[in-house]
């Protein structure tokens, strides 16, 4: 293809990315390095890294820290197996597929913070929650979910919802991949976990990287079901790096703050992209 | 049991085990929507009641109280709106790249990718006075170009991703035939990755369906979306769990029903094992 | 041809212009509480009575509101003409002169509103946001189960009183629990309650010279017995427990007594939605040390940002929705039972309500008996009774109130949490430049 084609097809993207990307970036790069709180908008400065200090110097940065890598690999290890899962259980034809591919993918369609909702007051709450029911029917305590375990409860609520999205990608990747291929492999005596590791792994090798990246951008901010739920607690048990933002810029208005915040949250970000093309690498060929 | 009872039985099994999966995805919303045919004091029951006499006040009070037609009516034109602007601009992208991959591709994709790594309340302010100085402020199109924005680097991934299972045989037989570049877009790309291209524009499309952030803060009565339809009704002081579950049912509806006519565009295109 | 133009200049206009603010057009946001939704429903008589303005609704949860209104006054948005604000914002922004002072005729009779309310809303003297509901809080329990029990609960009880009718109440097996009390973390939310108590333990949140006071001995002990009564007598669960979790509970039957806003009482009285709706009995807020500031207050109430374009139809709206003609409206459409309370003298006075409302009389002790200004049993340089109106306070509210849900779940103990909690308060200040 003609290399000048080539560069004229891309730009269109590739520009218009880059506008928007480096005008609210350079506009938060430079409000975190100045004073910048909403209810005092006479004071104003250059601080340099003092936003930047503040920040890391709360005490719930390292934990905030720790949950998010902690949410970010939990539900993605659980959306990616069960994902693959249940999309290669659905590829084969039977009667109802079209219903029940609906079904799975379902969870995809409500809105963060109504499935936060349904999930904490109608199944996990402890009294009249719907597993509270079950529990109660068995003879068993019923569980504290978000009291006790929130991080974890959070990471359920949000596996339910992205679940359909691996699903819906890694289904529609198994449609071309070579049947023939598959045939022949059976009539040579291959079995499922031979066929699997040899030729479905590796035509899913690329749907699977990029479904993890692109989740991992989503997980890193996780913040609605945060905010439904636990409100960030007890303590810090379910404060992630956007819910602390969150309370630096709509709770103490600190505009300089809450963007040297949202500096932090594309260097972790960066650092945990770094890590998952390295961790993947064989698997991401781009 | 011969080979072929054999395939037969795990097909079945397999089959059962993906009820059994889709039935524990659907149930939570399976129970919202039956939550929303409660009074809010059936809903808050204890122990929760399954067997009731259904009524209609919830919706009949959300008619009420709002505009339902004017939240739904604006959801669907941001979010087809970005959507086609972000696929109108991503695919002659991801044709290009899928399909001449240089040194530079992975790291133009991950660079792509890296522009949504700033949390939407971390750059609440930049984008707060950016709207207002374009006299942007709660209009369609401002959302219709966040959305397009926001989801550009996901559809071009996915894209690229499908472009790329193409084989390159097709399109070097084209070629040799003499066909445009445009035509070989048109008539050869798009109707092979039509099952891929219908999925990213469904997955799009749910992305800015359900974006709850931009489009309640940079709205106020003209361009408010669905998602601040549910924000109007969630935690009131008082009961609203059934109020809130007839609600978020008629924000889902209009996508689920768009989300089952799509499904079936999902698996088109050719098998490429009969391509050979 | 025509018609195929006009069409599509139409659409055009439609999807691409930004709207223009019409004369006559305003844009109100509000909370979706209950009154709320019943003013936005009498909105036609508003625009019968004022021809030529028209008003368009913008109605979120109180979370969200409170996050649009304030970012669009401190950055001069102008998106809207009339703001739902609390009794928290109105000192605040009244100071910083973000609002229109508000001004009334006699014919409304400004001076009816309840002195505490105005107050509250007020700067130095000036009423900045005219109070559309007001509440403040107290005890409600379980009238049958206290006399099945052989106890009484008298006016502001001993909150060793309460536990012992707790203690006596609670029937673990039978699903009835105590007390239920907030736990859920957010400044309005379980700090609003334990702020309450610890001020009646003789407890404030910051020292005249504006340093926390978190690491006192009147705070421990007041989240001490917290902590003690939701362990040994509240129900399961209550770290995620708010205001609307704890209603359901108390209209199950499974709570015996709950302390909090004074419009739970309309809700659990409602035969329609309670399974208690005639055994509740009401009482004042317990006390420990004092009874200052052992109840909150708290009002929603209409503002007109400075500047607003439409600032005089704004300020027509907000003397209609406040007036005692409206609340003679809602009572004659709605019934006497719905009307917005905590405002004015008047509808206390009002047979029609009195017969109509069974707890309008601990309402109106509760709210009259709440002061802003005198809210700790020492001197404290803060307004606010449940909060001390300064801008550092919700993010410092929050954190603490973190604090005490993980005390509350265990996680840490009581002392390690109030350690915590001064010293995210000190931050907070320090990098405010109060010292």
């Amino acid at each position: 293809m003609n290399p000048a084609l080539v560069r004229w097809l891309q730009a269109p993207s590739i520009i218009l990315l880059l506008l928007w990307m480096i005008v609210p970036l350079s506009m938060t790069v430079y409000f975190s390095t100045i004073r910048y709180n909403l209810f005092y908008p006479e004071r104003t400065g250059f601080i340099g890294l003092s936003n930047y200090e503040f920040f890391w110097t709360d005490a719930a940065f390292m934990p905030a820290l720790l949950n998010t890598l902690i949410l970010v690999g939990s539900v993605l290890i659980v959306t990616i197996v069960l994902g693959l899962a249940i999309a290669i259980l659905i590829d084969r034809p039977f009667r109802g597929r079209g219903i029940a591919r609906v079904m799975l993918i379902s969870p995809f369609f409500i809105m963060p913070t109504v499935s936060a909702l349904v999930w904490k007051n109608m199944l996990m709450d402890p009294n009249n929650g719907l597993f509270a029911a079950f529990s109660n029917a068995l003879g068993f305590q019923p569980i504290e979910w978000l009291s006790q375990m929130p991080l974890f409860s959070i990471i359920i609520m949000v596996s339910w919802q992205w679940t359909p999205f691996a699903i819906l990608i890694f289904m529609t990747s198994l449609q071309s991949q070579d049947q023939e291929q598959k045939e022949a492999a059976t009539l040579d005596g291959a079995g499922f976990w031979s066929q699997f590791w040899n030729l479905t792994l590796p035509h899913l090798a690329r749907p699977i990287s990029i479904v993890l990246l692109i989740q991992m951008i989503f997980h890193l901010a996780i913040f609605a079901e945060i905010y439904v739920t636990t409100s960030g607690g007890p303590g810090y048990s379910s404060t992630n790096l956007t819910y602390l933002i969150y309370i630096q810029s709509q709770q103490a208005f600190d505009v300089g703050v809450a963007s040297a915040g949202g500096v932090f949250a594309i260097i972790l970000a960066n650092i945990v992209a770094l890590f998952l093309i390295r961790a993947v690498g064989k698997t991401l060929t781009v | 049991m011969t080979d072929r009872q054999k395939t037969a039985l795990k097909n079945r099994v397999a089959v059962i085990v993906a009820w059994i999966a889709a039935c524990i995805f659907f149930f939570p919303i399976f129970w919202m929507v039956l939550t929303s045919f409660k009074t809010e004091g059936q809903a808050i029951q204890i122990p929760p009641l399954v067997f009731f006499e259904p009524t209609l006040e919830n919706y009949l009070e959300i008619q009420d109280r709002t505009n339902y037609a004017k939240f739904a009516w604006n959801s669907i034109v941001t979010a087809f709106g970005g959507t086609a602007l972000a696929l109108l601009i991503a695919i002659p992208s991801a044709y290009a790249m899928a399909f001449n991959t240089g040194r530079w591709t992975k790291d133009i994709l991950m660079w792509m990718l890296s522009t949504k790594m700033l949390p939407a309340v971390g750059v609440l302010m930049p984008i707060y006075f950016l709207a207002q100085k374009a006299g942007l402020y709660d209009t369609k199109s401002l959302l219709i170009i966040i959305y397009a924005m926001m989801n550009l680097p996901i559809v071009m991934l996915i894209l690229f991703n499908y472009f790329r299972e193409i084989p390159k045989e097709i399109l070097e037989a084209a070629r040799m035939d003499g066909t445009s570049t445009f035509n070989e877009i048109r008539q050869i790309v798009l109707p092979l990755a039509w099952g891929g291209i219908a999925s990213t524009a469904l997955l799009s499309i749910i992305l800015c369906w359900n974006e709850a952030f931009w489009s309640i803060v940079l709205t106020t009565t003209e361009a408010s979306t669905l998602t601040a339809f549910v924000a109007s009704f969630q935690a009131p002081e008082g009961l609203f769990w059934a109020k809130v579950s007839a609600v978020s049912t008629l924000a889902c509806a209009p996508i689920v029903v768009f989300g089952w006519l799509a499904q079936k565009q999902l698996v088109q295109g050719l098998t490429f094992g009969a391509v050979k | 041809m025509n018609l195929l133009r006009n069409t599509a200049l139409g659409l055009s206009l439609c999807v691409a212009a930004a709207p223009m603010a019409f004369a006559g057009e305003l844009t109100i946001a509000t909370v979706n509480n209950g009154h709320m939704i019943e003013m936005q429903k009498l909105t036609p008589a508003f625009e019968a009575a004022n021809p030529g303005i028209t008003v368009n609704w913008v109605t979120l949860d109180e979370g969200t509101l409170r996050s649009r209104v304030t970012t669009d006054i401190t950055t001069k948005g102008g998106q809207f003409d009339v703001m739902t604000i609390g009794m928290y914002e109105a000192p605040i922004w009244g100071a910083r002169g973000w609002l229109e002072e508000l001004t009334f005729d006699a014919a409304y009779d400004v001076d009816d509103i309840l002195p505490a309310m105005r107050g509250g809303l007020s700067h130095e003297g000036k009423l900045y946001a005219a109070p559309f509901y007001g509440e403040s809080s107290m005890l409600m329990y379980r009238k049958d189960l206290v006399d099945a029990a052989g106890m009484t609960i008298e006016d502001n009880p001993t909150w060793d009183h309460i536990r012992d009718v707790a203690a006596a109440i609670t029937d673990k097996d039978a699903g009835v629990y105590g007390i239920c009390l907030r736990g859920k973390p957010g400044w309005g939310d379980n700090m609003a309650f334990i702020t309450t108590m610890a001020n009646s333990y003789g407890a404030q949140w910051f020292n005249p010279d504006w340093t926390p006071a978190l690491d006192s001995d009147a705070w421990k002990a007041a989240v001490t017995d917290y902590k003690s009564l939701l362990d040994n007598y509240g129900p399961p669960g209550s770290e995620g427990n708010s205001f609307n979790e704890i209603l359901a509970l108390v209209n199950e039957g499974k709570c015996g007594m709950w302390i909090d806003a004074t419009i739970a009482a309309s809700f659990v009285t409602d035969p329609g939605q309670s399974k208690v709706d005639d055994k509740m009995a009401f009482a004042q807020s317990p006390q420990k040390a004092t009874t200052k500031g052992s109840n909150w207050l708290w009002a929603w109430s209409l503002a007109v940002p400075a500047g607003t374009k439409q600032s005089d139809d704004a300020k027509k709206f907000v003397a209609w929705a406040t007036s005692k003609e409206y609340i003679e409206l809602v009572g004659e459409t709605n019934g006497w039972g719905n009307v917005p309370t905590g405002t004015r003298q008047s509808t206390y006075d009002n047979k029609l309500f009195q017969d109509a409302a069974t707890f309008d009389e601990a309402e109106l002790k509760a709210i009259l008996s709440a002061n802003p200004e005198d809210s700790t049993l020492n001197p404290s340089p803060y307004v606010g009774v449940q909060f001390a109106a300064i801008p550092e306070f919700q993010a410092i509210g929050a954190a603490v109130g973190q604090q005490m849900t993980d005390a509350l779940a265990g996680n840490i103990s009581v002392e390690e949490a109030l350690a915590n909690s001064q010293q995210i308060a000190d931050r907070e200040m320090k990098k405010a430049g109060y010292y």
